[in-house]
């Protein structure tokens, strides 16, 4: 069974349909790229995957189970989302923020207890945000906020985690050291990956598999080579581009022209 | 100079007190452990503080003597004072300002706004409307006469902000801030006209009132505002963690597992519902509600766990020795006690601000 189902998924915001008929399914330890154009509807599938909006046609299940049926915690145990960074109206140490991944885990009236200060600790250490527990997220460069925010997601213990365009303001030596860090975990410690991103090259460099977005529907899936070509970006962004092999790796690489 | 020395203390030991703490209690998570230290400290220094409160006035009392004499019925009029005008008066006090506290870090995380308080959403301006209706209508001399119209009023304005602002079941905070608002200037521009109507021997009620007065404190208005006070906090308590994770955004508390809408909803109600027995109960007072939650968020950090407790305890505090100030600073003459806090809040609050490095402070 595949860990995730999205089962002919339409959804529509009034009367407009922002997406028709997404049909994929993400198997365990799978690293997914979803790209396209501004508006093609990336954000709004993985807040339908989240489970934050629900698609008036078809459903989303994981691992059997249409996601509707789930609570919120008990989502939140499977699922994790890496978002963009965004200030927080009061101050809160890197630490509490962490600890905050431990949250569906906990009852009510419970408070963290070792097991949940370890399981944090080791989040830390794996995000290399350990030395950095005791600071004000407010005090935190761009970067470091972005690892904090997967140390969160990993203190959920997941099964899946989505990211949403989590590089987007940070530099090219920062985007590369937070996908460096996701494919390791997804690597070594076999954890799915959905990431939702603007950067064709980041997600043909990373990704295993590529869907590609236009106007609401797939325009194209599978593999990066058969994903990121010539035709299926320009078609998809109305843009000239030239897709050629990156010259040390091998995989796919766009150029404006 | 016993009295002197009475004032002085009244404001040094909190402010002794949360200065050692906060040199201690910096940059912890909170644990059940340490929630209870703070509200074990923060209780000392309410006791001490109500106990001060108790012997200080323009009637000087003899405490060992009172102490000596106990609590058996004494008819003497140290006994008179201390157990029927001032206790009740400490206790309403005390319940004004932890529900006005506890409130007020309530809607600061749910609208996510360092700038709101209690009366944010509206609750004070229905109940201003329905104290100064009956103050006109000269309601003040049945007992519970003005509280139960302020009531009245205060959920009046709950039930028509929330009506405004909710669609399909939703209820989004911005909408919600706009709708308290415009409610709020409503009542404002209702009350005004009533003044203009108001005759002037009920004016200075109406002035009392507008600026919070706990002047008729009676021990069965204390207990009812306890009631109130403990069971809207335990509402709220119970969804401590939760507040938490709304602080950091809806949508990413919805990721991590936070039911968003139905623990909005009860927090709102909850936090009005206290906010609403407050005001009912002592007027107007303002400032306590937004400084208290931003002083202890100052040096005990942002955890809902133990801000609440701690805001609860230190709010208390905070109106009882406002209130003491207010009815003897110019004894034999009462000031209202909102002038107190706004006169000492504000500047205090600047210091603080002053002093503070990344939203963290040690004083």
């Amino acid at each position: 069974m595949p860990l995730l189902s999205v089962d002919r998924v339409s959804f529509k915001y009034g009367e407009q349909w922002v997406l028709r008929g997404i049909d994929f399914e993400v198997e365990k330890g799978d690293f997914l790229g979803v790209i396209g154009p501004n508006g093609s509807g990336k954000t709004t599938l993985l807040r339908i995957i989240d489970g934050i909006l629900r698609p008036q046609e078809g459903e989303v299940r994981l691992e059997g189970t249409e996601i509707g049926r789930l609570r919120r915690d008990a989502l939140a145990r499977s699922v994790a989302v890496v978002p963009q960074y965004s200030a927080l109206a009061f101050p809160f140490s890197v630490e509490e923020v962490v600890l905050m991944g431990r949250s569906p885990h906990l009852g009510r009236w419970r408070f963290e207890a070792d097991r949940d200060y370890r399981i944090a600790r080791e989040a830390m250490e794996m995000t290399d945000t350990l030395a950095l527990a005791a600071r004000d997220m407010e005090s935190l460069s761009g970067g470091e906020r972005q690892r904090v925010l997967i140390a969160r997601a990993l203190a959920q213990e997941p099964r899946l985690m989505l990211l949403d365009e989590p590089t987007a303001f940070l530099d090219i030596r920062h985007q590369v050291d937070f996908f460096d860090r996701i494919r390791a975990l997804n690597r070594d410690r076999g954890l799915t990956i959905v990431a939702v991103t603007h950067d064709i090259n980041l997600a043909a460099h990373y990704c295993d598999r590529v869907i590609l977005l236009k106007d609401g529907r797939i325009e194209a899936a599978g593999s990066v080579e058969a994903v990121i070509t010539d035709e299926n970006i320009r078609r998809a962004y109305e843009t000239r581009v030239l897709v050629d092999r990156h010259p040390a790796t091998g995989s796919p690489r766009i150029t404006l022209t | 100079m016993t009295r002197f020395f009475l004032f002085i203390s009244l404001l040094a030991v909190p402010a002794i007190a949360l200065s050692v703490a906060s040199r201690i209690e910096t940059g912890k998570a909170a644990t059940p452990l340490r929630v209870s230290r703070v509200c074990v400290l923060l209780f000392g220094v309410f006791a001490a503080v109500a106990a001060m409160a108790a012997v200080t006035g323009p009637h000087r009392i003899d405490l060992i003597a009172l102490l000596r004499q106990g609590l058996a019925a004494d008819t003497s009029p140290e006994h008179t004072i201390v157990f029927s005008v001032r206790i009740p008066r400490i206790l309403l006090a005390a319940v004004v300002g932890a529900a006005l506290s506890t409130a007020g870090a309530v809607f600061q995380g749910l609208l996510r706004n360092p700038l709101a308080d209690p009366y944010i959403l509206g609750v004070s301006g229905g109940a201003a409307v329905g104290a100064v209706l009956g103050i006109i209508a000269g309601l003040d001399i049945l007992p519970f006469g003005i509280p139960a119209l302020a009531a009245l009023g205060s959920f009046a304005a709950i039930v028509l902000v929330f009506g405004v602002a909710g669609r399909r079941g939703e209820t989004p905070s911005g909408t919600l801030l706009l709708s308290g608002v415009i409610v709020n200037a409503f009542c404002t521009a209702a009350i005004m006209f009533l003044i203009s109507t108001a005759s002037g021997t009920r004016l200075h009620g109406i002035m009392f009132w507008l600026m919070g007065d706990l002047g008729l404190a009676e021990s069965g208005q204390a207990l009812l505002g306890a009631v109130a006070l403990l069971a809207g906090f335990a509402i709220i308590y119970l969804h401590s963690r939760s507040l938490n994770l709304l602080v950091i955004g809806e949508e990413q508390a919805l990721q991590l597992g936070v039911d968003v809408e139905k623990t909005r909803r009860v927090l709102f109600f909850a936090a009005s519902f206290i906010t609403a027995a407050a005001v009912s109960l002592s007027g107007l007072i303002g400032f306590v509600g937004l400084l208290v939650p931003h002083l202890i968020r100052m040096i005990f950090g942002s955890d809902y766990r133990l801000l609440l407790p701690a805001s609860c305890l230190f709010g208390a505090t905070f109106l009882v020795a406002a209130d003491t100030l207010a009815r003897t600073a110019l004894a034999p003459s009462e000031l209202p006690v909102g002038v107190i806090t706004a006169l000492f809040g504000a500047p205090f609050f600047i210091y603080l601000l002053k002093k503070t490095e990344a939203g963290r402070c040690r004083f």
